[in-house]
């Protein structure tokens, strides 16, 4: 602990003595063990990349055993629901949260907020461990007898805890504790988030000048860890049915002839508990991608986000209203009908925020000055990806019309692209945005567009034709597609259309993760702030920042994180730690 | 200008898809003919905003594309336009919302005349059992459930005695009458998906779930496993035939006869049982 002297008013001073104790001493916990939290960054990132590129080649697989049924002699019926539950929960849960909250969370809410680190050093170091723990659980399902557990990313009981799917034995209990372990370590990750926001901000750094990164990650980390635990209980219970034999979500049952000593359980329940948590789980990846989109936005089209007020206060009421839209994934799951009302209501509500947000990234885009570099790219794809698949949740969260599209390729294709495509686009254009200030050079730009456009368009080739596969009654989940009067065989032609995008999208990624590689000491030089970015992160005194990033002396405030070609001003945008200029209104901005 | 030219082409490409592509709904055979309607609705709605936010996108890409000398213009907030476009936006959610719900409630209103059906899925395979000409459906328990009572019926219940009980058969339904389908599972959650029908519901073991239609036209329409319910759940189908009156009450006729020639059969292998000892 640094005992901080106070100044005359309370106010602790600027210059902070550097503490010998404070700086890590050997190698191992500068690298390894490390508490800064720009390494536990990196480490989860690389960590949620590496299974990023897993689940990418378990989806290859299960593409080609769709195109091709039986072709690939190893991926029978059990083998292909491991491969699409597995899928499913590691870009869920081990990709995407981990890399939008232990990934640009850690990275950026200490450099943003002009902060030196994290406020918990020691359990964000722990947070990033836990997970790795949890990845190794959730791995090692791989290994165990019978396999990983072919249940769906749902697992909705009876039927992942009763035979007739893989993965009973052992691999059921594995997901499950590796899921518990997950969400104790994302509880000491997400607690160090949040206080840091409300704590750790530097001098001047209102709430409201935060940059919309730091929102988004803020308000995503409230929710999480506020809907993990109802996934923990779930699991509990779960463990609790397949081990001990209780009945939380067990009526009675007949397995295969033979009567199971279970009964009286509600297998709603848990689906009820599931959503509790999967429903704001959607908005925990998508707020992230909101705020960091916000503000490449308004990087690169040199303008300031449009609406900043509205911006911050749709995110907090899409953070809300999230919590009580979850029943939108159960409306044939026969619960109570009348429940349909009221969710159906709270659910097409939630599109008026969010539809604020898209019109003011494009009225950030109106009267721009926009740059069309790789960021951009990726953010103005984002929007497309996003609007797309935003729209298409209004049939589905729309009851009566959900009734005929739930399960059936229409889900898988809305989810992809509003959950999966559209904020992994984010990630790559944060990725290709921020790799300058973590390694102190720039990704290679013909590579960068390279990827971009394959994955874009292959993207969008794959997943919006497969709204109309769903539509004309093609159920998800389905080993084959099969055969019925009313597939004609365009259709069968149009699944190996959507395979061989897939594969291609998918090779693209290698190209990505070359680049990431081979920029690392090949990449054009940056400077400090290549992008000529207000907020604090760039302002780092070194580059890539050093442990407790600021050196000597922590940036004081004055503005907020958006003043691109502010009039009368000498150059297109003034940092935030740019005292006010002569002349200068007070009070102009917020 | 790639990305102008693309983001063009994606609103103009994904218009023409939709309307000239060969993958569409199946022609309905039921009544939710307002199922349809609302999802016309809402596609004209979506389809519209998704155009226009791309081709203004494009717009602006074309329109304010860095050039020397280009200047942004700084205008953080604009209340009118941001308060217009949140009304407008309330309103396009009202039009879809308002006949969603109304619909929704004319879907979980089943009319008093309906009659009642039941479907018990299993892994994997689905059963049937309609009411004899007492039109109601006797009690049911998992602990009843034997090689020869797979659907647990409760023999004590005189409004079962009657019941027409179906396995590895198809449905037969008349044309034109509401029917109530009341579904129950025995081991695991499926979920009855006759794509023509467009109406579909979860099976749940433990508790009985239902929704209503009309079938509208006739013809023999597969029936689908919609939920996940283990590896043969691909595999779990069955059929429909929806047909006249006439034809489905020589149908329903035979198949009570095969019941009634079916009960006399038990009877008497276990008088022939009992005998021997």
């Amino acid at each position: 602990m640094v005992d901080v002297p106070l100044g005359a008013a309370g106010v602790p001073p600027a210059e902070v003595e550097d503490v010998e104790l404070y700086h890590p001493k050997s190698w191992l916990t500068h690298y390894v063990f490390s508490q800064d939290a720009k390494i536990i960054a990196v480490q989860y990132s690389v960590t949620a990349l590496s299974i990023g590129l897993v689940a990418l080649m378990l989806s290859w697989l299960m593409r080609l055993q769709l195109a091709f049924p039986g072709a690939l002699s190893f991926i029978d019926a059990d083998a292909y629901y491991q491969l699409i539950t597995m899928h499913g929960m590691m870009m869920v849960v081990y990709v995407l949260t981990a890399l939008f909250l232990g990934g640009f969370g850690n990275y950026l809410i200490p450099l943003m907020l002009g902060a030196r680190d994290m406020v918990f050093p020691y359990a964000n170091m722990l947070s990033f461990w836990f997970y790795l723990l949890a990845v190794v659980v959730l791995f090692a399902s791989f290994a165990v007898p019978g396999g990983p557990t072919g249940a769906g990313w749902t697992l909705y009981p009876p039927q992942a805890i009763t035979a007739g799917t893989p993965g009973l034995a052992w691999g059921i209990i594995m997901m499950l504790v590796s899921l518990m372990i997950f969400i104790i370590g994302f509880t000491m990750g997400g607690l160090n988030y949040v206080v840091t926001v409300l704590q750790g901000r530097t001098r001047g750094m209102t709430l409201m000048r935060m940059p919309l990164t730091v929102w988004g990650i803020f308000t995503a980390s409230v929710m999480a860890l506020l809907a993990f635990p109802a996934l923990f209980v779930g699991c509990v219970m779960m463990l609790f049915d397949r081990l001990l034999g209780t009945s939380f979500f067990m009526p009675e049952i007949i397995e295969q002839g033979a009567r199971l000593p279970y009964g009286g359980g509600s297998p709603i329940l848990f689906q009820h508990l599931f959503w509790f948590f999967g429903h704001p789980e959607v908005y925990i990846v998508a707020l992230p991608a909101f705020g960091i989109v916000s503000d490449l936005i308004s990087v690169h089209a040199r303008r300031n986000i449009f609406g900043y007020r509205m911006m911050v206060w749709a995110i907090v009421a899409i953070g809300a209203l999230s919590f009580v839209v979850w029943a939108h994934h159960m409306y044939v799951s026969g619960m109570n009908p009348y429940f349909g009302f009221f969710f159906a209501t709270t659910t097409l509500i939630i599109a008026i925020p969010t539809a604020i947000k898209v019109y003011n990234w494009v009225l950030t885009l109106w009267r721009g000055d926009i740059h069309l570099t790789v960021p951009m790219l990726f953010a103005l794809a984002f929007i497309v990806t996003f609007v797309n698949g935003g729209l298409t949740g209004l049939f589905l969260g729309n009851v009566v019309v959900d009734v005929p599209l739930s399960d059936t390729m229409f889900v898988v294709a809305h989810f992809h692209m509003v959950m999966g495509v559209a904020p992994i686009l984010v990630i790559f254009g944060a990725m290709y945005h921020w790799y300058p200030k973590a390694t102190g050079r720039l990704l290679s730009v013909p590579l960068g567009r390279f990827h971009f456009w394959v994955t874009f368009l292959g993207a969008y080739l794959i997943f919006f034709p497969m709204h109309y596969l769903g539509l004309m009654g093609v159920p998800r989940r389905y080993y084959e597609m099969g055969e019925t009067a009313i597939y004609p065989q365009s259709a069968h032609d149009l699944n190996i259309f959507i395979t061989v995008m897939a594969l291609l999208v998918g090779a693209a990624q290698l190209v990505f993760v070359f680049n990431l590689i081979w920029s690392l000491r090949h990449g054009r030089e940056a400077g400090g702030n290549p992008w000529r970015a207000c907020s604090l992160e760039w302002q780092t005194p070194v580059t890539p920042p050093p442990h407790g990033n600021f050196g000597k002396e922590l940036p004081v405030v004055y503005r907020w994180a958006y003043d691109y070609n502010v009039p009368g001003a000498p150059e297109d945008f003034i940092p935030q730690n740019q005292p006010p200029l002569a002349g200068e209104m007070a009070g102009r901005t917020p | 200008m790639h990305v102008v030219l693309v983001l063009v082409l994606v609103a103009v490409g994904s218009v023409l898809f939709h309307f000239l592509s060969p993958w569409w709904w199946t022609p309905i055979a039921s009544n939710w003919q307002y199922i349809d309607d609302t999802i016309i609705i809402t596609f004209w709605i979506t389809g519209v905003v998704f155009v226009a936010v791309l081709l203004f996108m494009a717009y602006c890409i074309w329109r304010f594309r860095h050039r020397e000398g280009h200047k942004a213009a700084f205008e953080p907030e604009n209340r009118r336009l941001e308060t217009g476009l949140t009304v407008i936006t309330g309103l396009g959610v009202a039009a879809m919302l308002a006949p969603g719900l109304f619909v929704w409630n004319h879907f979980i209103t089943v009319p008093p005349d309906a009659s009642a059906i039941e479907i018990v899925g299993q892994q994997w395979q689905w059963s049937f059992r309609l009411p004899g000409e007492d039109g109601k459906l006797g009690r049911t328990s998992v602990e009843r459930i034997a090689d020869d009572n797979p659907l647990g019926l409760d023999r004590n219940d005189p409004a079962g005695r009657d019941d027409v009980v179906l396995q590895g058969e198809d449905l037969h339904l008349p044309i034109g009458k509401p029917i109530k389908v009341v579904l129950r599972s025995t081991d695991v959650l499926h979920d009855f998906y006759v794509p023509e029908f467009r109406a579909k519901m979860d099976i749940l073991p433990g508790s009985s779930t239902y929704f209503w239609l009309t079938p509208t036209r006739t013809g023999t329409f597969d029936i689908l496993c919609a939920e996940l319910c283990g590896t043969g759940h691909p595999y779990m189908r069955g059929s429909v035939v929806v047909e006249e009156q006439v034809a489905y009450d020589a149908w329903l006729d035979g198949q009570q006869r095969r019941m009634i020639a079916q009960q006399d059969e038990t009877k008497r292998q276990k008088g022939e049982v009992r005998a021997q000892q």
